[in-house]
């Protein structure tokens, strides 16, 4: 248990990202393996290091773990970013996989074929400011607390900031009705000052890449 | 809280699929209200129940749960169905997780263009075959337990059974070169609630049909 966690993936946001976010607000320092050709990735499959022959996949206490929500499920165990008891876990739960929606459309826009990507923009906004920006806007308000559960530091709020961080970056008007969502970016991360030194927050920024990032077999789901 | 969990979702499989699968295995009883218009979804949207405007929901010991995978986690942990620690639980996810995205593609089958159904199904049997099955095959075979943790029923068992049998009904000797997972299908299916579950009259749906694909368009779609 002595090593840092040590991530495989591309060297791009992708389905890692948040995974890079969690681990860094916990305070855990990381090491990554990035998959520059497809040898790199044949290795990893040929070794028998990747449960389903993909990536994300995360050394970490002596396990190699893949998928991102299981990934993400242990660490926010691990480091008591879970919630309390069964029914806050459920809040989180809710909260994380609806913001995990809205980001997956922002993150596959970059794979969009051109003549779709205007409406698939036109889509995402709306999706921002009347399904899943105003949830947790009211969410807040209606507690008056810092943090959407408990009133304690969860991986919720971190997810939030993230997706929050990729809002702005597609268009920072789309948080001008959410005066509370602002606020909580600041806090989350002010507060928790000796977790998250402002260096730690640009651990895992990068920008966009392109095709590449998603590898095969990514399903692509239809909203309803 | 006495009163059964109740389902919101159209009267077919699609993401409720998995939660009345868990359900169904835990022993726990449950009404369904099924979505039939537009005016119903609109219904409790207006009122709202529905966190992000969308279902599944099950109104359960006083919550109103959305998204598949929270109202799944709920009852597995309700009824002991995650393992023993946090490395089985670990284990039981990314099985479920890997398993839920081959399940994923039988979910959004009957949504394609009928030209590439066909091709779909293809698809569908060499990620089956190639990618998740061996992966089973080869826990069950290295342990020679019963179930995927090894003595314990979890999550991970129920919901592969439950693709496998679906997968089952489009490609029926997909199992073929998985003898484990043969064994595996006949055991957890004769577990007492799986099998209750299994017979006609029960509240598994049949496989999705146009009727369904068509419903769900009339609800969903603008």
């Amino acid at each position: 248990m002595a090593g840092k966690p040590k991530l495989h993936y591309f060297n791009g946001r992708g389905r890692m990202e948040s995974i890079r976010w969690l681990l860094a607000s916990a305070g855990v320092e990381f090491e990554e393996k990035f998959i520059g050709t497809p040898e790199d990735l044949d290795k990893l499959k040929n070794d028998g290091s990747l449960m389903f022959q993909q990536v994300p996949m995360v050394e970490i206490d002596g396990m190699k773990l893949v998928q991102t929500r299981a990934i993400l499920n242990y660490i926010a165990t691990k480091y008591n970013l879970y919630g309390k008891d069964i029914k806050e876990r459920a809040l989180i739960d809710m909260y994380t996989e609806g913001m995990a929606d809205l980001n997956e459309m922002i993150m596959v826009l970059p794979l969009c074929p051109p003549d779709q990507k205007d409406a698939k923009i036109t889509l995402i906004r709306e999706r921002t400011t009347d399904r899943y920006l105003p949830v947790f806007e009211k969410v807040l308000k209606s507690h008056g607390q810092d943090y959407l559960v408990g009133n304690k530091l969860s991986r919720a709020d971190i997810h939030l900031v993230e997706l929050l961080y990729y809002v702005e970056e597609l268009d920072s008007s789309l948080l001008a009705n959410f005066p509370l969502l602002k606020v909580i970016s600041l806090t989350a991360f002010r507060r928790e000052g000796s977790h998250f030194p402002p260096e730690v927050l640009t651990v895992g920024l990068r920008s966009h890449h392109c095709a590449d990032l998603l590898g095969p077999g990514t399903p692509s789901r239809v909203s309803f | 809280m006495a009163a059964k969990p109740k389902l919101h979702y159209p009267n077919g499989r699609g993401r409720m699929g998995s939660v009345r699968w868990v359900l169904a295995a835990a022993g726990v009883e449950f009404d369904e209200e099924f979505l039939e218009t537009k005016e119903q979804l609109q219904k409790l949207q207006d009122g709202n129940h529905l966190l992000f405007q969308q279902v599944p929901m099950v109104e359960i010991d006083g919550m109103k749960l959305v998204q598949t995978r929270s109202i799944l986690h709920y009852v597995a942990d309700k009824h002991h169905l995650f393992g023993r620690d946090l490395k089985e639980r670990t284990l039981t996810d990314m099985y479920v997780e890997g398993t839920l995205d081959l399940l994923e593609l039988i979910i959004m089958h009957p949504f394609l263009k009928p030209e590439d159904q066909q091709k779909e199904v293809v698809n569908m049997a060499q990620k089956a075959i190639i990618r998740y099955f061996p992966v089973f095959e080869k826990v069950l075979r290295d342990h020679g337990q019963r179930f995927l943790l090894g003595n314990q029923l979890s999550l991970a068992d129920i919901i592969l059974l439950q693709t496998i049998l679906a997968l089952e009904e489009k490609i029926p000797n997909i199992l073929s070169a998985f003898p484990h997972l043969q064994e595996f299908t006949v055991k957890i299916s004769n577990i007492p609630t799986i099998k209750k579950f299994l017979e006609p009259g029960s509240k598994k749906k049949p496989p999705l049909d146009d009727i369904y694909v068509r419903t769900v368009y009339n609800i969903f779609m603008p």
